[in-house]
């Protein structure tokens, strides 16, 4: 018995230890290489967090990620300049989906943009493009933006239909935040922020915290009847349940964020402006369209088919599957791939190849599984 | 008698005829199957090579035969429930059943304790 794929590792570098490293293992984690550091898989099983998730409510550790931070004198133009996003209408407390991109417009990154109140702006990048981020943005900006890397803070994601319930009993304030909203909160008398996000498709928070707090407040939250640690392995199937791109997979410097169906992360003073890396294509495949399309697939049967299948049409190859797998809530294998634009719409039926074998597939329209984020009562 | 493999194949022999399956380490590693692709009736299938592939939520792993055969028979109730190699893989879930091309393979295996041994080195 073998595995024919292998988690996501940086090879021949000595992996760090996260904050939770101990607590991970007293929990009964798994542990495996992801993204340079030694992170938890699963603890009872993947397919019980997933539904644990969708049900009540997940902690995962997410300290991996690069959480930075940028200030100094005209800040929006300089960032305006290495992003898509439309700062000007980034409020203090406002949460934004923007991308990292290079000159020919692939994706180097995607990450999350948040406006604080002294103007300044908090990133969260991927934990396995952070250093590169880190690069391609200091060389980008001007000297005099200061780039903090906040690598002393730990971040702590809790997901799930109960999760507000479990937080508003520690944080009561942070009940009132909504979809892509943050603030600054105490949380048992540690300083926090808390944005009312996530990587899972249901409502949930994302909790940058100290990370000498990290233990503790991990204990405190799953101390909550609702709460329990989930691992890297159902983070991965909630995500593609909900439809949701993962950097590296999904996108790359191959890919366009518009072929991505990302057209949201390109804000829409930008879309006519440009003044961002790579502007020239990204505009033009937003006014032409693009030769394929990133789609969901249903596929026939039980057998998932993975990363690099390949997806036909009748002998035709017009596709390659980038993340794909067993969907623990459709009790179905789905997947998401990279088709012809022509073959891109829901219904579409098309076939996938695992090991010689062909799989009927329908092209599904995603989320698979239906958001659930909050938006306000 | 039952002889396991280092790739955590199990492999029970009775008379000319051996069953085989992935033992509960092997399961637990592998976490909730969702599929298992077993060989057909008649493939033959060598020693330390693929003889099958089990789908887990999280991936693909190959299975490989412990010793030289042909393919008698396959385990069709995991074609239904594949999850029972989660539950009983050193039982119900066994895989397939094969002929004994040479029984002098089985004397490189490991019996029960020594497999036991292997696991907890691990």
């Amino acid at each position: 018995m073998s595995d024919q794929t292998s988690e996501d590792q940086i090879e021949d570098l000595p992996l760090d230890k996260l904050a939770l490293d101990a607590w991970h293992r007293a929990q009964g984690a798994r542990m495996v290489p992801f993204a340079g550091y030694e992170m938890p898989i699963q603890y009872e099983g993947i397919v019980a967090e997933h539904s644990w998730t969708r049900e009540s409510a997940g902690l995962f550790d997410v300290s991996h990620m690069g959480q930075l931070l940028l200030s100094g004198p005209d800040l929006d133009a300089a960032v305006e300049a290495v992003l898509p996003i439309d700062l000007s209408t980034l409020k203090p407390g406002q949460q934004r989906y923007s991308l990292l991109l290079d000159e020919e417009g692939g994706v180097l990154d995607d990450l999350m943009v948040s406006r604080l109140d002294d103007g300044s702006l908090y990133l969260v990048v991927n934990g396995a493009t952070k250093w590169d981020d880190i690069g391609t943005l200091r060389e980008a900006l001007p000297d005099d933006i200061t780039l903090n890397h906040l690598d002393e803070q730990a971040l702590i994601a809790l997901q799930g239909p109960k999760a507000a319930e479990a937080l508003a009993r520690h944080v009561p304030e942070a009940a009132a935040l909504t979809f892509m909203k943050f603030g600054r909160f105490t949380l048992a008398g540690h300083p926090v922020q808390i944005a009312r996000a996530g990587y899972t498709g249901e409502d949930g928070f994302e909790i940058s915290l100290p990370a000498e707090a990290a233990t503790e407040i991990a204990d405190l939250l799953c101390g909550e009847p609702e709460v329990k640690p989930i691992g890297l392995g159902a983070r991965d199937s909630l995500r593609l349940e909900a439809g949701l791109p993962l950097y590296g997979h999904d996108l790359s410097p191959e890919t366009s964020p518009i072929e991505a169906g990302l057209l949201f992360g390109i804000n829409k003073r930008r879309r006519t402006e440009g003044g961002f890396p790579g502007a020239g294509r990204i505009i033009r495949e937003i006014n032409e369209g693009t030769p394929a399309k990133w789609i969901g697939l249903k596929i026939d049967g039980r057998l998932p088919a993975r990363e690099g299948a390949e997806v036909f049409d009748g002998t035709e190859k017009v596709g390659t599957v980038t993340s794909g797998g067993f969907s623990p809530t459709l009790g179905a294998p789905i997947a998401m791939a990279y088709v012809a634009a022509t073959y891109a719409a829901p219904g579409s039926a098309l076939e996938v190849e695992v090991r010689g074998k062909r799989l009927a597939a329908t092209v599904s329209p995603t989320p698979f599984v239906p958001h659930r984020y909050y938006r306000g009562s | 008698m039952r002889y396991f493999t280092d790739e955590h194949e199990w492999i029970d022999v009775a008379g000319d005829v051996a069953t085989v399956g992935i033992t509960d380490y092997a399961q637990g590693q592998l976490g909730d199957i969702v599929f298992v692709e077993l060989p057909a009736v008649g493939t033959t299938v060598e020693k330390g090579k693929d003889a099958a592939v089990v789908e887990s939520v999280k991936a693909a792993s190959d299975v490989y035969a412990p010793i030289d055969g042909e393919v008698t028979e396959t385990n069709g109730a995991l074609e239904d429930d594949p999850a029972l190699v989660n539950t009983a893989p050193e039982g119900e879930g066994w895989f397939f059943k094969m002929t004994i091309a040479d029984a002098g393979q089985l004397e490189g295996l490991m019996d029960e304790a020594a497999y036991k041994d292997f696991v907890a080195s691990l």
